[in-house]
């Protein structure tokens, strides 16, 4: 009965905790061509807005769920078919669907994450994982983030993989206290981390973005036997040239009217800058400890009185000649660190450039970034 | 991390992380600790509905049950707070400040003033208010505007469980004395709220519901039979932009005026009597401010202008409802020159 050309295309799960999505835009309509990659459709949940973009290519045949409509992670919201696949085929399929839809999700609080935690000098360094089994992939936000910044890709990472994403000292759910700020210092907490989810010293893939990227090349360069492959998203420390704007603007600001044209300079698109998004962190920046953390990392990532970034990866990078392969990502549009600098570092490195997206293409083309690290695991392998 | 805790023990979490924090934060007031007959170590009470509960084991000596005497404890507060002290009392219900009124108003309100800014008073009065338990005349009141009147006093409205948790840490934190107004009706309100300490500054209000249609600007209880109102109206097609004030002194005009220049139309929701009220205040403040904005006449949804009754089909109807803030949103949306 059913046609096993029929590709459904589903709800995202974005974040651990994500159970619903409600489409608040269709951008393709039936009988669209699309390609991998295309926009398909705008995606509200009680945390985020994003783009759906396609996994695969094909025609729109039938579009499911309709514009405001809640439906649970997994269910089927469209479905892309060659011409010839017929309509009977087609509306069993949408059936099936329209029942999934339907009968939404029971609020039985199971979507809670698993959030363990690791110590690490004195410090709570929490982290949470999405897969069971497979190779181990740690990812590592930026200066100011947390383990939600990888909210489109954790889930989507962990088929076959088990993905941990943590929060650095000084960020999320961590302890606040950064010490002296140093890389060296968040290196030290992401080695315990990785004690922790690989007792036995087996290496993991590392995804670092920004100060994160920097972090991981340290830690890369300390132990590079952890270390099975390295992806670095606009990593800092390639360059001297930074938005030491944002940087200061983002430790500085005080309100909401003051953090939002801060946080809007991280992405190309700056519609992604939610109501939700500034006052998740806001939250966050005024968790008491938090200022002083990001005036402390300020001192790592910038000189003093200067414009300039103080963070030296390439010496790292270039420690590791080819024991450990590397992967760099940047987005095109990036208003934080120039996307030039990806040519800065020396070697057999794997580059993408990510075209139009900002500072956080693991947010603005998830899809894009997940094929560029999957190609850099695979290559590990 | 967040997780969901109650209104009531958000508050509690916060006196005890600033007592943990700083020994000179000390809670006093009546039955915080033990109660009537009880020599305190029972823990028995923890206030009248239990905020404090717990505390007087974790802080020996810094948790005081007082006589019901309030010009005495507010008093022995207000000086303790000018001797370095920074003491949290619990007014029990804030229809009882009329007998320690002197204390607060002409007294820890002007200090800072009258010793040309050389003293400070960092006291803490909590207290509770609102109509909805049948408590009648004497126990439902809304005395928010009266405290809002006056120079000198912070006042605090805290709608959810997060708010109530930030604005005590910051209401310990703050060298003035600051009014914190807590809803009978909300302490059993389940939230988010980080287990971390954070303080909410004073004097930025919360749009807690986006929308381009209309403005309510409502404050503690109200803010969720506003919200009530305004989800019944978006299955309507009117999208209301919901301004919750937190504190009404200081007040944030910013972003109320910001709302109102967006949309044009204003409701304010107040559970207080309507004259001389926050509702007022509100309107006069957009009527001098945005009145170019203004496509509509300010419409005000307060209680109406007499005691609380205590007939419970009377203070049914006393109480502001979901139903009249659509009626009066409604009303702003469909005007018409």
């Amino acid at each position: 009965m059913s046609d096993d050309r029929i590709v459904p295309v589903t709800m995202p799960k974005w974040g651990l905790s994500m159970r619903l999505g409600k489409i608040t835009d269709w951008i393709v309509a039936e009988g669209d061509e699309v390609s991998a990659g295309d926009d398909l459709a705008d995606i509200e949940t009680d945390k985020i807005a994003g783009t759906l973009e396609a996994g695969a290519g094909g025609t729109v045949r039938r579009i499911i769920a309709r514009v405001g409509e809640d439906v649970p992670v997994s269910g089927t919201i469209a479905l892309l078919a060659p011409a010839d696949v017929s309509d009977g085929d087609l509306d069993a399929a949408v059936e099936q669907a329209r029942a999934v839809i339907e009968a939404g999700v029971a609020d039985d609080g199971s979507a809670e994450p698993v959030v363990e935690t690791a110590e690490a000098d004195g410090r709570q360094i929490r982290y949470a994982r999405a897969g069971q089994d497979g190779d181990a992939v740690l990812l590592i936000h930026g200066y100011g983030g947390d383990r939600n910044s990888w909210l489109f890709l954790q889930e989507p990472l962990a088929a076959g993989r088990r993905v941990y994403a943590l929060d650095l000292p000084g960020h999320g759910t961590s302890t606040k206290d950064v010490g002296d700020g140093s890389v060296d210092l968040l290196a030290d907490a992401v080695l315990a981390v990785l004690d922790a989810i690989e007792p036995s010293g087996t290496s993991v893939h590392l995804v670092g973005h920004s100060l994160g990227g920097a972090v991981a090349a340290a830690v890369a360069a300390r132990d590079p036997g952890r270390v099975r492959s390295l992806t670095l998203i606009a990593p800092a420390g390639f360059g001297a040239e930074i938005n030491a704007g944002y940087l200061r603007g983002f430790a500085e600001a005080q309100t909401r009217r003051e953090l939002k044209p801060v946080v809007a300079q991280l992405f190309a698109d700056e519609n992604l800058v939610t109501r939700q998004l500034v006052d998740d962190l806001l939250a966050y920046k005024r968790l008491d400890g938090v200022d002083a953390a990001l005036r402390a990392l300020l001192g790592t990532l910038l000189v003093a009185d200067a414009d300039a970034q103080r963070i030296d990866t390439t010496t790292a990078i270039a420690a590791l000649g080819d024991a450990v392969p590397v992967t760099v990502i940047w987005g095109s549009a990036d208003r934080i660190i120039p996307a030039a600098q990806a040519d800065l570092v020396k070697g057999a490195v794997r580059r993408h450039l990510i075209d139009g997206a900002g500072h956080m293409p693991q947010m603005e083309r998830p899809a894009q970034v997940q094929s560029a690290i999957e190609a850099a695991i695979a290559e590990s392998t | 991390m967040a997780r969901n805790i109650t209104y009531r023990e958000a508050l509690n979490e916060a006196l005890t992380q600033e007592m943990e924090r700083d020994e000179s934060v000390i809670v006093m007031g009546e039955d915080n600790a033990g109660g009537e007959g009880a020599p305190g170590e029972h823990d028995a009470w923890g206030g009248v509905l239990g905020v404090t509960k717990g505390l007087y084991h974790k802080f020996p000596g810094r948790v005081l049950d007082t006589p019901i005497s309030e010009s005495a404890f507010i008093g022995a507060a207000i000086g303790a707070a000018t001797a370095g002290m920074r003491p949290v009392a619990e007014l029990m219900f804030v229809d009882f400040m009329g007998v320690c009124f002197d204390q607060i108003y002409n007294q820890a309100a002007k200090f800072r003033y009258m010793f040309g800014g050389k003293a400070v008073t960092p006291v803490v009065i909590r207290t509770m208010y609102g109509a909805g338990l049948r408590a009648a005349a004497q126990h439902s009141q809304c005395l928010y505007p009266l405290f809002t009147h006056i120079p000198g006093l912070k006042v605090v409205l805290p709608a959810t469980p997060y708010d109530a948790k930030g604005l005590m840490i910051q209401a310990i934190r703050d060298n003035d004395p600051v009014l914190f107004f807590e809803h009978k009706a909300l302490y059993d309100l389940s939230g988010p709220v980080p287990e971390e300490s954070y303080a909410l500054p004073f004097g930025e209000a919360n749009v807690v519901r986006e929308g381009g249609d209309v403005t309510i600007v409502a404050m503690g209880r109200m803010v969720h039979t506003s919200l009530e109102a305004a989800e019944q109206l978006a299955a309507g097609g009117v999208q209301c932009e919901v301004v919750d004030l937190r504190t009404t002194s200081p007040l944030d005009e910013d972003t109320v005026l910001e709302s109102v220049e967006g949309t044009g139309r204003l409701v304010v929701v107040d559970e207080a009597n309507p004259r001389c009220s926050m509702a007022t205040d509100i309107s006069a403040l957009v009527a001098r401010k945005a009145f170019g904005s203004l496509q509509a006449p300010i419409e005000m949804v307060t209680a109406p202008h007499t005691p609380v009754p205590f007939s419970g089909a009377l203070e049914d109807l006393y109480i502001p409802d979901a139903q009249r803030v659509v009626n009066a949103v409604k009303t702003v949306a469909e005007y018409a020159r």
